[in-house]
Formats: C-alpha cells, structure tokens, sequence
C-alpha cells in the first residue's frame, strides 16, 4: 500500500510543476488554443446538461404556478399560488412530507453506520477479504427495480421472511404481513433499502480509509493508544472529508425515495409509504396535473435545499 | 499544432454526434411511396405476436385490394404506447390511424388528439356498445374484441358447500353471494373463500371494483352531468359497498392483498370463488373438468361487469382522412373480428363475427361471456376526465382494503375529482 502513496505523491508533484515553462507570448496563445479546444470538449456536455436538466428545471420553476394539464386543448393560466396553497392543505402531501424525513432520519445514520463498520470489516488485513467485498456489494450492481420485486415477495404474509422468523423463534413469532401493516410497510422498505445500498457507501468510506497512512497508525501504537483510541484519535479525523461526501449522498438519495415505493407499495397502505417524489410522479403522469406536479417538486427542491445547506453548515471546516 | 487541430476536431465530432442522435428522433412521417399515399398506423400490440399477426395481415390485405393507399405499421410495446402518442400530439406529429385504450377514448376527444370517424352509421350494426368509443353520440373509435368479467368456481366445490350455480338470467343475489362465501369458507378447504385479484394495481381496480360499486348502486361519476362524483361515489350505495369489500377481508374470506397470479392461486386450489376477465378461461377450463363460469352477483342494481377494451381511431392531424376512413372501413369487416377472436381468444365485438365462431356461437362454451358483455357490460364513464378519476379511484379503493375510514375516503376522492373538473372548465368540448 504505501508503496502506492509515494508513487501517487510522486506524480502529483510532477503535474503541479511543469517540466519547461514556455515564454510569455508563446504560452498565451497556447493557452487560448486549449481554452477553444476546451470549451468546444465541453460543449456536448453542456448542451445535454441544458436540455435535460436547467431548462426543465426553469420550466418547472414557471409551471408551479399554472394549472397546466400534460393533455388538454386548454393553454395552462396562470393561477398564482393556488397550488401551493392546495398543497398545503392536502392530508397526502404533508403524510408523503413526513414519510420522506421519516426516511431520511433512520436511513441516513444506519445506512452510514452500517458502512463504516462493514468497511472496517473488510479493511482487515485479513484472507479472503476481496470475496466478502464482492458479496456485499452485488445488490448495489442490481438493479432497484428487480431488488424491490424480490423483496416483495419476500414480506409478503408467507413469505420467506417471515417462514424464516418463525423458524427461528419456534414458533412464537404471529407473521406480519409487513407491506400491508401501515405501522411496518415504511420500516421493511427502509431495511431493504439499507441493505441495497450500504455497499456502495462501504466502497466509499473503504477508500478513505486506504487514504489514512500507516505511519499514523504505527506512531500511535507506539505510543500505546488502545484499539479505540486509534479508532477515534487516527481513524475519524482522516475519514472526516469522506463522511461528508457520505453524508451528503445518502440524504439526497434518502430525500428522492421512489422506485421502492413504486414497486411494493403505491403509497399505501394508508398513505403510510407515499413520498413527495413519488406524489410528484403520480401527480404529474397518472393524474396529468403538469402544474400541480410542478409545485411539488419546487417544494421538494426548496426541501432539499435547505437540509444540504444545514448539513453544509454542520460539517463546515472549523479553523 | 496538429495535435490541436486533432482535438478540436474530436471535440467537433463528438458536439455533431450528439447533435444528430438528437435530430434523429425527429422527422421521418409521412411521404409518398410509388405514387401511392402513406398512412401512418400505430398500434400498442408490439410484443404481441398474436394481435399484431392479425393487424399486419388486416393491412396486407388493404394495401393489397387497392394502389392509392399504403399504410404503414409502427409497434410499440404496450407499456410506452401511451407515452408515445401523447409526445407525438405535443410535438403535432400524430400518425393517421392510432389505437386507444377504451377508457381514453374521450380524455384524447377532448385533447384534440382524435375526431369522429365519419363511417356510416351501418357499419356498426350489431357491435357490442362496450367496444365503441362513442361521445355525444358520435362514434370516435371502434374495437375488435372486448373481455368480460366472471367468477370461476367448481361444480365440485358449489355442491360440496351446498350452494346453488346461477346462471345469466337468474344470478346470486348479494345475499345469496355472501352466505356463498360463508359455506365455502366453512368447509375449510381453501385459504380463501375467494380472490378478487386484490394484488392487482392500476387500471385493473376501476376496471374490476367499479362494476361492483355501480351493482350496489354507486359510481365513479354522476352520469347524468358527469360534473360532479357528490352523490354517486360517496353516497350511501358506495359507503354500502365499501363496507361489504373491507368486510370480506375482515371476515378472512378474502386477502387484502391476493397472490401476483390470483388464476394461478385458483388453480392450485387455494381459492374457492376466483374473479377475473374471461383470459382465465383456458386456464381454468384445462385445470378443472368441473369448471362452472358464474354471473357477477347482483348487489340490488344488476350485475354488472366492465366494457370497453383496445379500439381504432383517427387522429385530428390526419392529412388524408379519405384514406384512413377506407381502410377503417375495409378492417371493419365480420372476416377480420374473426381473425382477432380467434388469435386472442376474447370475445369478438359483433354478433355476426360470433356465429362463425364455434366457441362463442349459441350453445359454446364461450358463449356466457358474449352474453355477460352484451346483457351487464356498463362502459366506464365516457368523460375525459376519467384517466383523474381511474387514479383517485385506485388509491381510494386500496386505502378502503386496507382498513380506513370509508366515509373520509371517498368524501377526499369526490372533493378531488370534482376539484379537478372544475379546473378544466367541466372538461367541456
């Protein structure tokens, strides 16, 4: 491993100090040349990003405050905030409001947590390590759909789940029909998730920990620190700028919960697992209501928001 | 230098690559074709080897009996049929003959997306009601083939329980129907006395609940303005309703969520009574010898089962409306809906195309269905407003199923449709 780093740093150190600097004059219209080549490189990108992505986004930003129908012989008007205000008088909104910080608020420490410690786990110097990596990590490459379809039968009321929990506890445990149990519905979804994605973040945190040198963890042990305090004194400070990009992933992806409830669930039962992005897609496709739908993911991007710049402001680098 | 004129020009072809996989999806309709004028014609049926063998045959034909025309098949898969049509009409680049899913019929009237075919009235002499897309009178879509609901149980099964087998003219009664489920359920066989198809989602639960609710008495929509649901969907019929369905899961005589293949779970004998459209028939027929196909029950209103399934219309942009009404009017012929019967299996959308069909002639073991859809078949309401109200519609009956408060529900589901109709102007033409 270390022989890595000194290579890495070696190079480094060869980008941030070009061999022959050219003259002046020369060296400018070199420049320029490239700043062409550069901008003509990127301009598919930019076309692409603009049209997929800031020009709806405007068009959405305009549309929240029309009644535009996806079908309809009748141009959208402009109607203000009736959309907000209907919003925010709509039992389903504020239930699929709730759901989604529901889900953000377990899922985002366990989901991190259950990470950190996994890639503790395969971290050690240990045989067979890239095997159990590979294992933990093949939910992440299938797909969500085909993961949320497996999954339901699973928590269906003789499912494999629960033929398993009665196996183990002889018989005492009554089966839960997980997906149509509102107090369960949202949890079962959650576990799923949790186990899908915490690879990924493995993956992630597994890299800062590689980043960590070992010299760091050789001078502490000299020094006598336990197993714990390496882990608090050493560990998480060299893992702080992971956490963040961590942190920040899996709240944006635990705010956009959809294709879950999609599949297993519609919302139901009793709007116990609808989320604002699944309102915004029924909203908008089953129910035509452009505008409407537009409203809703104005509020869900305000949402969004507002939840990074606090965990921006949490995780600011203190000087 | 070179090396830059290099990457500039990589650059360029990479911004003209993407330039044109974008241009390609545009453009490229119409035209004509040694003389002769192309109709563009699309339909959802892709994937579908049956339905599609019949529709490329109907236009072999045409195009063979005539040079003016060719028309010209595109197929989609069913799933992102709709979306297609709905991205063509935005993008005004409709073919000239597109196929409809019944219930969308007036909601693409009313966008402007179809207009009324302009066929003699003759032509849909002795056609079923439920497979034309009719508004105001005028027929916009007409429909080769359309499905009825029915229940599947067993003679051995009926007997065993003690109940008697209705037929056509003398079906259960609710009550009748609900001692039924009590007797089956008492003789401890099954692990549901019946299935629904509780598991299905989409437009399955208008398609299938509905008729149920309009048994009791209730609907979707008031029908005699079809401008409000006060009344009709949270009256005292469709509180009766609700109360009965939730009831039959309390009861344990039912899943609140029934199997992924509710036929699959009849045949293998873990339902007694199964509900589901006549596709079931060959299944259950090559699975039980004993197999009977019962009538809906009648809740007080008649039984009633759903209407109306894929149809051909005209789309408003057609440029040449003489050529796509020939060939509507050649398809439209008692050779054809036979064809479609026999490849797909439902029932064919004319009396006359029904007699030349053994299994649904008089006295074939199809028949019943031919009779279900021609005596109890109610189409679901011909307004445009229908693709809001089948959504509010599913999410009210799933909330119902799962144990909340029926009057709260589908007091929220008029309040939303008729929010709705009121904000596009009574979805007035």
């Amino acid at each position: 491993m270390s022989t890595f780093r000194t290579f890495d740093a070696a190079r480094a150190e060869s980008v941030t100090t070009p061999p022959d600097p050219p003259a002046g004059r020369r060296r400018s219209r070199t420049l320029r040349g490239e700043r062409s080549a550069a901008a003509w490189m990127i301009s598919p990108a930019i076309l692409l990003f603009m049209v997929f992505l800031i020009i709806p986004i405007i068009l959405a930003f305009g549309l929240a405050f029309t009644d535009t129908r996806l079908i309809s012989p009748r141009p959208g008007q402009f109607i203000g905030l009736d959309n907000f205000a209907y919003l925010f008088t709509d039992p389903v909104f504020w239930a699929s409001v709730r759901n989604t910080f529901y889900f953000a608020l377990v899922v985002v420490p366990v989901q991190a947590g259950f990470a950190l410690i996994l890639a503790l786990l395969v971290n050690a110097k240990v045989r067979g390590t890239n095997f159990f990596r590979t294992v933990y990590f093949l939910p992440v490459v299938t797909s969500m759909v085909v993961v949320s379809l497996l999954w339901r039968f699973m928590y269906e009321k003789d499912g494999l789940i629960n033929q398993v929990l009665g196996t183990l506890s002889f018989g005492t445990y009554t089966p839960i029909d997980w997906l149509n149990d509102p107090v369960w519905a949202l949890p079962a979804i959650m576990f799923m998730s949790i186990w899908q994605g915490v690879a990924f973040h493995m993956v992630i945190w597994l890299s800062g920990l590689q980043t960590i040198p070992a010299e760091l963890y050789e001078a502490s042990e000299i020094d006598g620190a336990s197993r714990r305090q390496q882990f608090l004194y050493v560990t998480w400070p060299g893992l702080r700028q992971t956490a963040t990009l961590i942190l920040v992933t899996i709240t944006i992806a635990a705010f956009s919960l959809f294709t879950q409830i999609a599949v297993m669930t519609q919302g139901g039962p009793l709007d116990s697992t609808t989320t604002v992005v699944y309102q915004a897609v029924r909203t908008g496709y089953q129910q035509l209501q452009t505008g409407l739908a537009s409203a809703i993911s104005l509020v869900f991007f305000v949402m969004v928001l507002i939840v990074s710049g606090i965990q921006r402001y949490l995780t600011r680098e203190r000087s | 230098m070179s090396r830059k004129i290099g990457r500039i020009v990589a650059a360029s072809l990479a911004t003209l690559a993407v330039a044109t996989t974008a241009g390609c999806a545009a453009g490229g309709s119409g035209g004509e074709a040694d003389g002769a004028t192309t109709i563009d014609l699309w339909t959802h049926a892709g994937g579908n080897d049956a339905e599609l063998g019949v529709i490329n045959t109907i236009v072999e034909d045409f195009n063979g009996s005539q040079d003016r025309y060719v028309v010209e098949v595109t197929e989609f898969p069913q799933d992102a049929y709709n979306d297609a049509v709905v991205a063509a009409a935005t993008s005004d680049s409709l073919p000239c003959i597109v196929d409809i899913d019944g219930p969308n019929v007036a909601n693409w009237a009313w966008a402007g997306y179809i207009q009324p075919l302009g066929l003699p009235d003759e032509t849909f002499d002795g056609q079923l009601e439920g497979t034309l897309g009719k508004i105001d009178g005028e027929v916009y879509a007409y429909g080769f083939f359309d499905v009825a609901l029915a229940m599947f149980s067993r003679e051995s099964t009926l007997n065993a329980a003690g109940i008697r087998i209705p037929t056509v003219d003398d079906p259960w009664t609710g009550e009748e129907f609900n001692e039924a489920l009590a007797k089956i359920d008492a003789l401890g066989q099954f692990d549901y006395a019946v299935d629904f198809g509780t598991g299905g989602g989409g437009e399955w639960i208008p398609y299938a609940y509905s008729p149920l609710l309009q048994s009791f008495g209730g609907d979707l929509i008031d029908r005699s303005t079809f401008e409000t649901a006060e009344g009709a969907l949270n009256g005292p019929e469709a509180l009766e309703w609700a109360g009965w369905f939730r009831g039959l899961v309390d009861d344990g005589y039912m899943a609140q969520t029934s199997g992924e293949d509710a036929t699959a779970d009849f045949v293998n004998g873990a339902s007694g009574i199964l509900y589901t459209g006549n596709w079931a028939d060959a299944t259950v027929r090559g699975a039980f010898d004993d197999a009977v196909v019962i009538p809906p029950p009648d809740f007080g209103n008649g039984p009633t089962i759903g209407a109306g399934s894929w149809q051909w219309g005209l789309s408003s942009g057609c440029d040449d409306i003489e050529g796509a009404q020939a060939y509507l009017e050649f398809a439209h012929d008692t050779k054809y809906f036979v064809d479609y019967a026999e490849a797909i299996g439902l029932i064919p959308a004319t009396l006359d195309a029904a007699a030349e069909i053994p299994a649904f002639a008089e006295g074939g073991e199809s028949r019943i269905y031919l009779e279900l859809a021609n005596q109890f078949a109610v189409v679901r309401p011909e307004t445009a407003a229908y693709p809001f109200i089948s959504s509010v519609f599913q999410k009210a009956t799933q909330d119902i199923l799962a144990g909340g408060d029926a009057q709260a529900i589908l007091d929220k589901a008029v309040s939303d449709i008729d929010r709705d109709i009121q904000q596009n102007g009574g979805y007035t033409f």
